[in-house]
């Protein structure tokens, strides 16, 4: 075949037309994979044999499900049952899981064909995909660029149209920032949304579950597989669909134009308000007071759980010893250790739960006079391969923008907007309250009707 | 010198609930082959997540309000981290600030707290190889920590033992020492003031009372001896060895731990309204001392007679059944106590029965009720007059004299018989 839809609609409809069976798309998806997966490094393990016999199950029913023939593959931090799950580590580089996600399960009920597992910065720490251990993962757009991390094989697969959909993870903007920097939809879901039950964890009170789409219909079909308690992640609530407003209120934080931020990202954030107030939608400045607490609060918490999360790979039971950590998840576990530590407990860890309070605070007020804040998702566009590897701070500083989501707990889809100058893909990110998810959709298929937005693969 | 005995102890119990404290795995784990009972989540795995048990919350809430704690009204589980091959996720799930009961007392002696938290798994020592069973991992336990209020081993043993019938009367838990489903640490240090030293010393690895009893009163004697001599005590842990009858050095404060505590995100803080309270409260039966002032009053026992049947809560239900069909309170009592009645009828009613059916043993002997027949005829010609002439109800009175001198031990068949026989014969 030779035009592989790109969205979950037209693939069933060629499905149900019998334009092309599921294992026909498994094939052309595979034809992709090895055609550019040696340079782009996007998969560390392709599960060829267990596609084609799901495609062929697909191909026997009547694609009834909701996501019928749909190709999926996961950031490998997805425990998958009897496939290999590393984490993007060294320290589980033969491991193989005895279960499978929750998210895993869901979507294969529901009819989508698993094609592998991603590459990703190692426990997910990174924000560029160059902390692989199993080496860095290359923008499809332009090779010499980050696709952004953690969750770079997921947003390298979908926009290498390797895969339809992927899953990632968004401790601090993981599937957000990759998702900008590849041109495709990406979301962080309410913290309770989706269980994290089989996601290897790094910071427990932040991971969620992020899933990359080329659209925002798709996105929403994905999210309402994924959703809901499944007994085995205690926070996750279950909640009715709300009915959508009618008439929006958006905002953007004046806090939100710093230094660091590219002008390009600033100029595109103005025609993002000007596009919404063409539709008719008010868009009003905010207040977020503690803007500036967000990455600090973020560098405690995230490394404190980090260092509790990764004690089990002892070197006991998983293979590998703790020599194979890498340089970010040894500086993590220090980090967080110190700041875990008898007489630090209380200067660093409890202030910073102190601040993350106030931070929900900001927010809980923001949405008293608006129903969504729009920001950006990274202050600058993709950047070079090792620009900021020498420099971990100015790493970190990458998550400005997302870490909101994460501390908050509130959703956040990132939507792809425009390419810079230079030709890479930038976007803009789109916070609601908690279970807030449908409004976000509604406005960010409204932004992509009004721009007229359509899906582009980079390969 | 004369020292002041310092005691605290830390009693953990593992409840009888039916699975472990996270995850669906039976929580019995006693004589189980080793890593039958396990699954992603007690073995830790990657991607696992916790979610409380909310029966053993329950039980660790009652045994509070049984012994009146303050319920926390939001109570939170924390991870403490510390390395062990038998630790399945680095850290244990267990409780810090906000316990789930706090404060309450047991025979006088204060209480601290009662947490709830995860046990580890057991590691198996052979002689070239460590084995882990992870049976035990994530299984249930309830901890009970004492203020330092023990002064001397009797207080001790009779708290444990007592701490230990409570439990079983809530049906919290057997608290078998010997299964381990009952473990006892004691905090030990002499004092020559009010004051607490500045160091005490952990006992631990103790199974069963006796070796607690023995384990407490050879560091004392070891602690006695060490201050006679002049030397300082140090913040130390120490094991008990049966074979040798002394306490051993585990660890010393130089490597103390840090347990880098902070609250479980995977568990959000559990708020306890305030009817769930009122209920577990309203389902506290009646406890060990309880009963023991009941039984006082109402069926006349000894001390020594109540504390036995007490002391095993089947025991003294089955002799308050049989006292509903029988009012030989103290016959019953001895029966069951003396001669272990209560396992021979498994129904209280067969015992009393069988009371009946001993009866004649118990009555006077037939010559000795004659003997006192004869004397009450003889004392009273008038009333046998009375009878003789056709009064026959004036027998009642006669076999009143005739119980009078028996004591009551007479059969009242017997007695009967005996007086009509002997009117009719001699009189």
């Amino acid at each position: 075949m030779n035009n592989i839809p790109l969205t979950i609609k037209e693939t069933q409809e060629g499905l149900k037309a019998k334009k092309f069976s599921a294992v026909e798309l498994v094939d052309s998806y595979l034809a992709q994979i090895n055609k550019y997966n040696k340079e782009f490094n996007i998969f560390l393990t392709v599960t060829e044999e267990q596609a084609y016999k799901k495609a062929k199950e697909i191909d026997r029913s009547n694609f009834q499900s909701p996501l019928s023939g749909v190709v999926v593959s996961y950031k490998d931090i997805f425990l998958t049952k009897d496939v290999r799950t590393t984490a993007g580590s060294k320290i589980l580089e033969s491991y193989i899981p005895p279960y499978s996600a929750t998210s895993v399960n869901r979507i294969e009920a529901a009819g989508a064909i698993p094609i592998g597992k991603l590459n990703c910065d190692a426990f997910a720490h990174g924000s560029s995909g160059e902390n692989s251990d199993f080496g860095v993962t290359k923008n499809p757009w332009n090779k010499e660029y980050v696709t952004g991390g953690s969750s770079s094989g997921p947003a390298g697969a979908v926009s290498a149209n390797m895969s339809l959909v992927s899953l990632g993870s968004d401790t601090g903007g993981s599937t957000r920032q990759p998702a900008n920097f590849c041109n495709l939809v990406g979301l962080k879901p309410t913290y309770g949304a989706i269980s994290r039950y089989g996601v290897i964890a790094m910071s427990s009170s932040l991971d969620t579950v992020g899933t990359f789409t080329h659209t925002v219909g798709d996105m929403e079909i994905m999210y309402d597989v994924l959703r809901g308690e499944d007994g085995f992640d205690g926070n996750v609530k279950n909640f009715v669909k709300p009915e959508i407003k009618k008439r929006f209120k958006l905002g953007i934080a004046k806090e939100y134009f710093i230094d660091g931020l590219d002008a390009e990202v600033e100029k595109m954030i103005f025609e993002v308000k000007k596009t919404y107030e063409k539709m008719g939608i008010e868009v009003v400045e905010i207040s977020l007071p503690h803007t500036k607490y967000m990455v600090p609060v973020y560098y405690i918490i995230q490394p404190a759980e980090v260092s509790s999360n990764l004690g089990r790979f002892d070197g006991i039971r998983y293979g590998n010893n703790r020599n194979s950590f890498g340089e970010e998840a040894k500086r993590r576990i220090m980090l967080g250790s110190y700041i875990l530590s008898a007489g630090y407990y209380d200067e660093y860890y409890e202030k910073a739960m102190k601040v993350r309070t106030k931070i929900i605070n900001d927010f809980d007020e923001a949405f008293k006079t608006v129903d969504a804040i729009i920001s950006p998702v990274s202050p600058t566009p993709p950047f070079k391969l090792g620009e900021n590897t020498k420099d971990p701070l100015k790493m970190y500083l990458e998550d400005v923008y997302t870490t909101t989501a994460n501390l908050v707990g509130i959703p956040s889809l990132a939507l792809p907007s425009t390419f810079s100058t230079s030709g890479l893909p930038i976007g803009f990110q789109i916070m609601g309250p908690r279970f807030s998810e449908h409004a976000l959709f509604e406005l960010g298929r409204k932004y992509h009707q009004e721009i007229d937005y359509k899906p582009k693969i980079a390969l | 010198m004369i020292y002041q005995i310092i005691i605290g102890l830390e009693i953990h119990i593992e409840p009888n609930t039916k699975s472990k404290m996270f995850c669906g795995c039976q929580e019995d784990h006693f004589g189980a082959k080793p890593n039958t009972q396990t699954c992603p989540i007690c073995l830790g795995l990657p991607g696992a997540l916790p979610i409380a048990n909310s029966e053993a919350i329950k039980k660790t809430m009652q045994l509070g309000l049984a012994l009146g704690s303050n319920i926390s009204k939001i109570s939170k589980f924390y991870r403490k981290h510390y390395f062990y091959p038998d630790l399945a996720k680095s850290y244990q799930i267990s409780q810090k600030d906000n316990p789930f009961c706090i404060g309450g007392s047991l025979m006088g002696k204060k209480i601290n707290h009662i947490h709830l938290e995860e046990d580890a798994g057991k590691l198996i020592h052979s002689k070239d190889e460590s084995l882990i069973d992870f049976n035990r991992s994530g299984c249930a336990l309830i901890e009970m920590v004492t203020e330092p209020v023990f002064h001397d081993i009797s207080e001790v043993m009779s708290f444990v033992k007592e701490l230990q019938l409570v439990v079983r009367y809530l049906d919290i838990s057997n608290a078998d020492m010997e299964k381990g489903t009952m473990r006892l640490e004691a905090n030990i240090s002499l004092s020559t003031s009010e004051k607490l030293p500045n160091y005490k010393v952990e006992l631990k690895n103790i199974n069963s009372f006796k070796f607690l009893e023995k384990a407490i009163k050879t560091e004392i004697e070891r602690q006695t001896n060490a201050l006679n001599s002049g030397q300082k005590l140090a913040q130390e842990t120490r094991g008990y060895d049966e074979k040798t009858k002394t306490t051993f050095s585990q660890r010393t404060k130089a490597d103390s731990d840090d347990y880098r505590y902070f609250p479980e995100p995977d568990i959000a803080p559990i708020e306890i309204p305030g009817s769930m309270i009122l209920d577990l409260r309203s389902r506290i039966p009646e406890l060990p001392e309880q009963k023991r002032k009941r039984f006082a009053e109402k069926y006349k026992l000894s001390s020594d007679y109540i504390n036995i049947l007490v002391s095993d809560l089947e025991r003294a239900n089955y002799f308050e059944k049989a006292c509903s069909l029988s009012k030989e309170y103290k016959t019953i009592a001895n029966l069951i106590i003396n001669k272990n009645f209560d396992k021979e009828y498994p129904e209280p009613a067969g015992l009393v029965k069988k009371i009946y059916d001993l009866g004649s043993k118990m009555y006077e002997s037939a010559k000795v009720t004659k003997n006192a027949v004869e004397k009450v005829l003889i004392d009273n010609p008038d009333i046998v007059t009375s009878y003789k002439n056709g009064k026959g109800q004036v027998i009642g009175f006669l076999i009143g004299q005739v119980q009078k001198k028996l004591k009551g031990k007479g059969n009242p068949k017997l007695v009967n018989d005996k007086i009509v026989e002997l009117i009719r014969k001699n009189f």
